[in-house]
């Protein structure tokens, strides 16, 4: 045990700890740690009350047990009791424990909170301290209630010493961090301004802090600040070093202060005034020119602290990128610190030249770097160096160099570490497309990438540069020789065959000619790698088959030979079996016009942000992908330009029929007016059916391919902010206990729905709103449910009729949809809409709410019945339970509604506990009928609710659990 | 800077301060999760590394890795120097600290981090006045105790 230096404490937890640490194993640590809590609880309740060093002793060692890592539960009482202690050292371990383990245990807080108001008022400046950390630590809500409104007053008060208004500022800092809106601005803000004056230059380095962070929020209220960090900032950087005693570090004047002020500078853009300009601008040339003295010492610490300035102010000069001067002197500072010796410099130099790369002032001198950084790649020795050469050459690529970086990147992807290669594969494939001139560069690009790293090319990359080729028809003829050719050696990644599929697929027959890859020598080369495939892979290739049987008819023979194999039609996997059966009959019952029509060539795709930008975004976090704009305007321009109108589908061609009978909708409506597929061949039926809502022709792939995840980043072309279908899921929920009401809405566009749902069928009515004066032209409303999803399969089947494509300004169109339920299914079907307003191009899609509850029949049961029937489906699978916490107020008679709404009786008197809600109804499908019971329990006290589901069929009990609690 | 953890080269954590509300199973997480990064790192690579959305300072002394994650503004080379300032302070205060100091006296190492830093934003630069806050606390502190029998010590009485 080390002599304790100084202060000396408590010699009883010195022995404890030495204890612990004498531990042999881990075991052994818990039995001593679970004596010294029953010790110490036995004292707590003790008869015999505790003097002020006990209590303080024990709560220290529950604080040296719980950052042990051990959970507590008791002591919290004891530690409040010291805070109201007169003893210094008493009070001060209280606070720290409360610091360290607080909860928001409210009772507690409100002793918490008067304590430390007793302390702010003694005007003792070491408690007003301790109570001042006490509220920076905790910083809750409830503390910012509490003390927010006090704070300012004696961080202004005039005879406030100046450690407590160091103090007092960081606690408001901390508070305005958590709850700004506790923090009233007012007459303090202007006196909090001129602390930057104040003589103790702590004082000015805790205020500069508080001050950084009020004026990004409120600019204009600290505006004056400016002139003042200015004046602050110039007088230490002109300071002999040993002017400002304490405050300089290593022969550095007040560094830290310095880098706040010029954090604080950089809320603002550069000064008007010319005078405080003019000075800002000395004080950044100076600091500038301090860069290149020679050291006032050799310790890092010297340094260190230097160049933080420096790089803070070349921060500075970045932010306001104003004088072209300064940023190519930054410029060329960073380009010395690129091959300095200390990693630490270089890392930082890297890091801070890719914001100067975005800057038009200094973008050519930073690419004058190239090589250096290129090097950096090859031989940094520390991975997060080589992340940021990486980020620099994405950041400093333009046309003039894409080649050249593009070519190093792959190259270094070789070899690269596992943990960036996906990220440098989106930055590849991002840069490839924007500055491609020639797309058989762009083609080689990524089918390289592919080859190099075909396990971190993610499916964005793959899908995005099918439908540039798809876009593209001057690359068609290259793309299919290209993937002809990289499939032809022995082992390709699976990822090119999933391309070099697609596009034989569609593009084929221009390559068709050459006896070298004719139509039979392509599908044999494609069905080579067919067995080596995953289930979804094969399952894109037997598209391509039959794409193939259109394209070529000279081998449709050979191609219903592959499928007629009992390796295709009897394949375990429903998916491959059920393509493998119907592409047979497909290829057998059909004329060669409806082959043509149904295997027409994929029309381009509507144009969209790369979905592999956003993916990179996801990845980075906003705010690190720059351009993004510049992006967007160079891709409309040359690789996806002029493509966005030709995406309609061919789904709806009729006019609308005024459908009156809302509320009258028979027994079976529907299956007199258009029979429902059968459920094994729907897929055929709704191929050929006329009204059938398929989208575009048929697409060689599966859900896997573009259908969802396309739609799922739908974040289209218009000025409008785009709607994703994610966010669309809040909008399911809303409708899952009602059938009428807006589901959307944006500047342009309502739309309203009003629905009945009877035994497995439905109707739906959708109103679609113009709310400009405009026309909306090519108006094209499309249902999406998606059948080649294995989940979706032939689940639910949906009917309409088209609208009229023009939809005047002020007008409203309807659309009926009905809807008949095959067999449960999970996702919401997906309603888009695509049309012309004014010059642009809108693109919508939400989540149409037919759910799985909608078809549910309500059943009454007595007591009896409904326990005997709880019992039976008391099988694991059969049950679903979830346990949330309310979201909304827990109103008895409004959760008896939601659960009505919902679909299922409520039953009264059947629950022993009359709190509790029970229900019971049916699931009408086609194929069948599915009993479920359900139990909600509420618990006032926690805010909780359990809900419990028991359905015959683990998918229902899943979805109806998951649909209905998010309505409480 | 959203918090302080100094760790050892074992993996024991000696303090962590958290500068933001987390809860305790998100704390454990990352505190693990961090370690174990900073840990497998070599002597001479670079004391900035990108954790999260977050910008981690590290920097080793002796047996004990004191490490700050900052936010993406922050300046990195100013908070290495913050950890040496935390260092020389401790420093000072132990005479020639050693990890052991900081276990045995983990409040003594709280209560001047606290006087150093708040909020997570550096309170006072100078040594001078931190020691000196601190010095007074002791000066306070051994005002209060009053001599007690070392069987009491042990809590034997």
């Amino acid at each position: 045990m080390p002599a304790v230096s100084k202060g000396d404490g408590m010699r009883g937890l010195a022995v404890f700890i030495s204890d612990i640490r004498n531990c042999k194993s881990k075991e052994a640590e818990i039995k001593r740690i679970n004596k010294e809590l029953a010790n110490i609880r036995s004292k707590f309740k003790g008869d015999k009350a505790l003097d002020g060093y006990s209590k303080k002793k024990y709560v220290c060692k529950l604080l040296f047990i719980f950052l042990l890592g051990h959970d507590i539960d008791f002591g919290h009482m004891e530690a409040v009791n010291l805070l109201s202690s007169n003893r210094y050292t008493e009070k001060q371990i209280g606070y720290l424990f409360i610091s360290v383990l607080v909860n928001s245990n409210s009772e507690l807080i409100r002793l918490i909170n008067n304590a430390i108001k007793n302390d702010l008022a003694s005007r003792n400046p070491t408690f007003m301290g301790l109570a001042l950390h006490c509220i920076a630590n905790v910083g809750s809500r409830e503390m910012a209630e509490a003390f927010a409104g006090e704070i300012p007053k004696i961080l202004v008060a005039g005879d406030t010493m100046d450690s407590v208004k160091q103090s007092a500022a960081l606690c408001l800092l901390r508070l305005y961090r958590t709850s700004p809106d506790f923090v009233p601005m007012g007459d303090w803000t202007s006196r909090v301004v001129h602390l930057l004056n104040d003589q103790h230059l702590g004082v000015v380095t805790a205020a500069t802090s508080l001050i950084t962070t009020l004026a990004q929020k409120n600019p204009e209220e600290f505006k004056t600040s400016v002139s003042l960090a200015v004046s602050r900032l110039s007088r230490i950087v002109t300071s002999a070093s040993t002017d400002l005693q304490d405050y300089t570090y290593y022969f550095v004047p007040a560094p830290w202060l310095s880098v706040k002020l010029l954090r604080l500078l950089q809320c603002y853009p550069p000064p008007e005034d010319a005078a405080v300009r003019g000075r800002l601008t000395e004080c950044l040339e100076t600091i500038l020119n301090k860069a290149q003295e020679p050291p006032k010492s050799k310790k890092v610490q010297h340094s260190n602290a230097k160049n933080a300035v420096l790089f803070e102010a070349i921060s500075l000069i970045i932010h306001h990128d104003s004088e072209p001067n300064l940023l190519v002197r930054a410029c060329n500072q960073l380009g010395q610190f690129l091959q300095h010796r200390e990693t630490n410099l270089r890392y930082l130099a890297l890091e801070s030249m890719c914001t100067l790369a975005s800057s038009e002032f200094s973008h050519e001198a930073v690419k004058t770097h190239i090589e250096t950084v290129i090097n950096a790649l090859k031989t940094e020795r520390d991975v997060s160096v080589r992340q940021r050469a990486v980020d620099l050459l994405y950041a400093m690529c333009d046309r003039s160099n894409a080649q050249q970086i593009v070519a190093e990147m792959l190259n270094y992807l070789e070899t690269a570490d596992y943990s960036i290669r996906e990220e440098i594969v989106l930055k590849v494939a991002i840069l490839a497309e924007k500055y491609a001139v020639d797309y058989t560069w762009y083609v080689d690009t990524i089918l390289n990438l592919i080859r190099i790293a075909g396990d971190y090319v993610s499916e964005e990359v793959w899908y995005r540069v099918i439908q540039i080729v798809i876009n593209r028809d001057d690359v068609q003829g290259y793309a299919a020789k290209t993937v002809f050719e990289a499939l032809q050696a022995p082992a390709c990644h699976e990822n090119l065959v999933k391309v070099g599929g697609y596009i034989l697929g569609e593009f084929g027959n221009l390559i068709a000619g050459d006896p070298r890859s004719s139509p039979l020598i392509q599908f044999n080369l494609l069905h080579s790698k067919f067995h080596l495939c995953s289930v979804p892979t094969r399952a894109l290739l037997l598209s391509t088959y039959i794409k193939f049987v259109n394209l070529f008819p000279e081998i449709k023979t050979t191609i219903q030979d592959v499928l007629r194999s009992d390796s295709q039609l009897k394949n375990a996997d429903v998916e491959l079996q059920q393509r493998a059966v119907e592409y047979l009959r497909l290829s057998t019952i059909a004329s060669t016009d409806i082959l043509a029509t149904v295997l027409e060539e994929m029309p381009p795709f509507p144009e969209r942000e790369s979905s592999i930008l956003a993916k990179l975004k996801k990845k980075k976090g906003p705010g690190t992908v720059t351009d993004l704009e510049e992006i967007k305007k160079e891709r409309n321009s040359d690789v996806n330009g002029g493509t966005e109108s030709t995406a309609v589908n061919a789904s709806t061609v009729s006019t609308p029929s005024p459908s009156a009978d809302l509320l009258g909708l028979g027994a079976a409506p529907l299956t007199s007016s258009a029979p429902p597929p059968s459920s094994t061949g729907s897929l055929l039926v709704d191929v050929f059916s006329d009204s059938a809502s398929v989208v575009a022709p048929l697409a060689p792939g599966s859900e896997d391919n573009f259908a969802s995840p396309d739609l799922a980043s739908s974040e289209v072309v218009s000025e409008e902010p785009a709607d994703t279908v994610h966010d669309a899921d809040e909008l399911i929920h809303k409708f899952v206990c009602k059938n009428n009401g807006v589901l959307f809405e944006n500047q342009l566009l309502q739309i309203g729905l009003k629905s009945e749902f009877r035994q497995n069928l439905g109707r739906m009515f959708i109103f679609y709103g113009n709310k400009t004066s405009t026309q909306f032209l090519n108006f094209t409303p499309t249902l999406i449910f998606n059948f080649f999803l294995l989940n979706n399969l032939s689940r639910l089947n949906l009917q309409t009729k088209p609208v009229d494509p023009t939809v005047d300004g002020g007008a409203q169109v309807q659309q009926v949809v009905n809807i008949e339920c095959i067999s449960d299914f999970m996702e919401a079907p997906i309603l888009n809409i695509q049309f012309r307003y004014g010059g642009t191009f809108q693109n919508i899609s939400v989540k149409l709410p037919i759910t799985l509850n909608k078809f549910f029949q309500p059943t009454e049961m007595a007591s009896q019945d409904f326990f005997q029937r709880w019992k039976q489906l008391s099988n694991p699978q059969q049950e679903m339970q979830n346990i949330f916490k309310a979201k909304h107020p827990m109103d008895t008679e409004i959760t008896k509604a939601k659960i009505i709404g919902f679909g299922s009786a409520l039953l009264e008197e059947v629950d022993p506990n009359p709190a509790n809600f029970v229900g019971a109804g049916i699931i009408h499908t086609k194929t069948t009928q599915i009993g479920c019971l359900l139990r909600l329990e509420p618990n006032l006290q926690a805010q909780m609710y359990r809900l419990t589901l028991r359905t015959s069929k683990e998918t229902v009990s899943q979805r109806l659990c998951e649909l209905l609690s998010e309505q409480f | 800077m959203r918090f302080m953890l100094l760790f050892s080269r074992q993996g024991k954590l000696r303090l962590q301060k958290w500068y933001l509300a987390t809860s305790d199973k998100e704390k454990k997480k990352m505190v693990r999760e961090l370690m174990q990064v900073v840990l497998a790192r070599k002597p001479k690579m670079c004391s900035f590394l990108e954790w999260r959305d977050l910008k981690v300072v590290y920097k080793r002394y002796a047996s004990l890795y004191f490490c700050c994650a900052i936010e993406g503004q922050d300046n990195e080379l100013i908070t290495l120097e913050l950890i040496h300032r935390y260092v020389e302070l401790l420093d000072k205060y132990f005479g020639s600290v050693c990890e052991l100091d900081i276990i045995f006296n983990f409040e003594k190492a709280y209560f001047i981090l606290d006087e150093f830093l708040m909020g997570g934003e550096i309170q006072d630069t100078s040594k001078k006045s931190v020691l000196k806050a601190i010095e007074q606390a002791d000066l306070l502190q051994e005002e209060d105790e009053s001599p007690r029998s070392v069987l009491e010590e042990m809590g034997l009485a």
